[in-house]
């Protein structure tokens, strides 16, 4: 029988039928973070129960970390969220997990620091409490985000129970218009199909955009899967994958004989799916988001539809009908685990290298991880962050989402690299617009919402 | 974890029919002040339920806050209700503020599952259906059925609506199992695959 990707990573950690028709799965990884993570190995230890094989278990910490520059081990970035970062050091060293804490030299986003270290590879099954694991997949791994009660059982079992989700295939074929990337596909794919589109779907994105973009974008792209309501979105290794991920072997003979078994990662010719949509790149061209669900994004020179909610205009302090160009902007943010990776600093500086941030704008860049940190120091790129006038933070989930202390006021717009502009995400008040890490330095640097086209160009800036 | 069983229940039904409403604005981040499932009731919906949340000065005009709703035990909303971060808070606020099942026209994953693994019954009815519900004005009572998985409400006489539920997910609810000692049942099983496992794929046990 012909069999997808997503039937082979499921078909490869089925233990048995759990009845009801769930099945319980064996899990490879499991990752946790301060903010959910803490919460189910202290509930765990209070149930009495022991971790089956903490050897599987990474604690690693990003969600409340402090990203200013040169912070403390225990400093966090919300008032009292030292506790989250100092309980859950306490039960990961008591439980002998593996942890990557605030002072570690590879510190960084769960999902950023997943594949730098070799956590996830292809043909594993990887859970998180976390929404965006589904990135992950990108390495044509089994990976979703799962609740705080999910991570304790995996804890305790090493298996998940589950129902097989239906399947969908999101096939993109052709090449990208200049200046667009995954991020625009994503929200391309989201604004047309809506934010329910995938249907709590396993998805697979396939075709020949995807297998053009680098492991960095398809990681980008597996990231806003979520944002489409999917379950979890996976993506055919290729070379590429198996190049990167086979490095991480250290064991030769191990790593030949994974090398070997993850060439099967593909779906078969005649797999059929239950939903099917196919999109033209060619279709796609910048995108930015205008409302409070990631669905509601368009391409830059658009005007607001006049069905748009009314709830979101005012939200957004916007009206149906108006065009975004030309908006006066008060800040903008580059990173999260959506495009905080060393690919996205180096769009976003080929736009800042010679320019500046208006004082009226507050920028900050926070790289993804330290290791995405210390890549681009070594290429000097935190120097054209900090010469163009944004902030150059120390790497977590930072302003992606506002977990109470200093933020950007309210009513304030702020163009984001993240992946959710739901109301109050990143502050109460505060307006977030979703677009590109391109499209954030160019709106950035122009004070107001651009395309990185739109831009005079530097002779003539400096002129 | 068990919970408590989830039979019959007959509560007040609040209205908040939008689509997308996230776990963000359930529960805003910066109302997880502690590493603990309690203490989150008074941050549920703190965005929309306060004019300002700090002083907790209510928002009359939020759905919960209208004196028809108050001690609503279920919610009625829109589609994708509970879509965003997979953080539990939201179900465990919910929860600690009284509430017992939530009617939409479809739900977030993640979410779905956090209300099965806390006693938390979520009902899916066509945008129809809700939409006749929603119309009423409340108090709104509706008695739900779950073995026999039917919901009715006290303005439509008679009326008594299907919905759908997961096998495994009923039998959660309906029992208040715990999922941990139940998947323990089958450690034979699970012990026979690991061990297999680690032979055929090593670079999995070794690597990172």
């Amino acid at each position: 029988m012909a069999l997808t990707l997503f039937d082979k990573l499921w078909k490869d950690h089925h233990i048995c039928d759990a009845g009801d028709g769930a099945d319980l799965l064996a899990i490879d990884r499991l990752l946790l973070h301060e903010r959910t993570g803490g919460v189910a190995l202290k509930n765990l230890k209070s149930e009495g129960h022991s971790i089956r094989d903490p050897s599987r278990v990474y604690a690693i910490m990003d969600h409340i970390v402090s990203f200013r520059s040169g912070r403390g081990r225990d400093e966090a970035r919300s008032p009292g969220g030292e506790v989250f970062i100092t309980e859950t050091r306490a039960m990961a060293l008591e439980a002998g997990i593996h942890l990557i804490d605030t002072d570690h030299s590879n510190q960084g986003i769960v999902h950023v620091v997943a594949p730098e270290q070799g956590i996830v590879m292809p043909g594993v099954s990887i859970l998180c409490p976390d929404s965006h694991t589904c990135s992950l997949g990108a390495f044509g791994a089994m990976a979703w985000g799962i609740g705080s009660s999910e991570a304790e059982h995996i804890l305790a079992t090493g298996v998940l129970r589950a129902k097989k989700p239906e399947q969908m295939r999101v096939t993109i074929d052709g090449p990208l218009a200049k200046g667009c990337s995954a991020k625009d596909i994503a929200l391309h794919l989201i604004s047309k199909f809506g934010a329910a589109g995938g249907k709590r779907c396993a998805i697979e994105f396939a075709g020949s955009t995807v297998q053009d973009l680098s492991i960095e974008g398809r990681l980008t792209l597996c990231n806003m899967a979520v944002e489409f309501a999917a379950q979890s979105a996976v993506i055919a290794p290729d070379d590429a994958v198996f190049d990167y991920a086979g490095a991480r072997i250290v064991d030769l003979a191990q790593r030949e004989a994974a090398m070997a078994n993850w060439r099967r990662l593909k779906t078969d010719d005649s797999a059929v799916f239950e939903y099917e949509i196919v999109i033209d790149a060619s279709e796609i061209s910048p995108q930015i988001s205008w409302g409070t669900s990631p669905e509601e994004s368009f391409a830059l020179n658009e005007k607001i539809p006049a069905s748009a909610s009314s709830s979101a205009l005012a939200y957004m302090g916007l009206e149906a009908g108006q065009s975004l160009s030309g908006l006066q902007i008060d800040g903008a943010f580059i990173g999260s685990c959506t495009n905080g990776r060393l690919s996205d600093l180096i769009a976003a500086a080929e736009i800042l290298r010679g320019r500046r941030v208006p004082e009226t704008v507050r920028a900050v860049c926070v790289p993804g991880s330290k290791a995405v940190r210390r890549d681009a120091e070594n290429l000097g790129i935190d120097q054209v962050f900090i010469q163009a006038g944004f902030e150059w933070g120390e790497p977590g989930c930072a302003m992606c989402f506002y977990a109470g202390g200093e933020t950007f006021p309210p009513k304030s717009r702020i163009v984001s690299s993240t992946n959710r502009n739901f109301e109050g995400r990143q502050g109460p008040g505060v307006r977030t617009h979703l677009a590109s890490p391109a499209v954030v330095a160019a709106c950035a640097v122009a004070g107001k919402i651009c395309a990185p086209i739109d831009l005079p160009n530097l002779v003539e800036a400096i002129g | 974890m068990k919970s408590d069983p989830f039979l019959q229940h007959v509560g007040i039904a609040a209205s908040m029919v939008r689509d997308n409403i996230d776990t963000d604005q359930i529960i805003p981040s910066r109302e997880m002040t502690t590493v603990s499932r309690n203490g989150l009731a008074d941050g549920l919906f703190a965005g929309w339920r306060y004019t300002d949340p700090l002083t907790r000065t209510k928002d009359p005009d939020f759905v919960l806050n209208k004196p028809g709703n108050a001690g609503a035990t279920v919610l009625i909303s829109g589609a994708n209700f509970g879509c965003g971060s997979s953080r539990e808070h939201a179900v465990w606020a919910l929860k600690e503020y009284g509430i017992r099942a939530i009617i939409a026209k479809s739900f977030g994953a993640i979410f779905h599952g956090n209300c099965i693994r806390n006693g938390i019954l979520p009902i899916v009815l066509s945008a129809d259906q809700i939409e006749q519900m929603a119309s009423f004005e409340s108090p709104l009572e509706v008695a739900i059925d779950l073995p026999n998985q039917t919901v009715s409400c006290n303005r439509i006489p008679g009326s008594a609506l299907c919905f759908p539920i997961g096998a495994f997910a009923k039998r959660l609810l309906t029992e208040g199992l715990d999922p941990i000692e139940l998947t323990l049942t089958h450690r034979g099983a699970i012990e026979a695959f690991f061990d297999q496992d680690r032979q055929d794929r090593p670079w999995v046990y070794s690597a990172a």
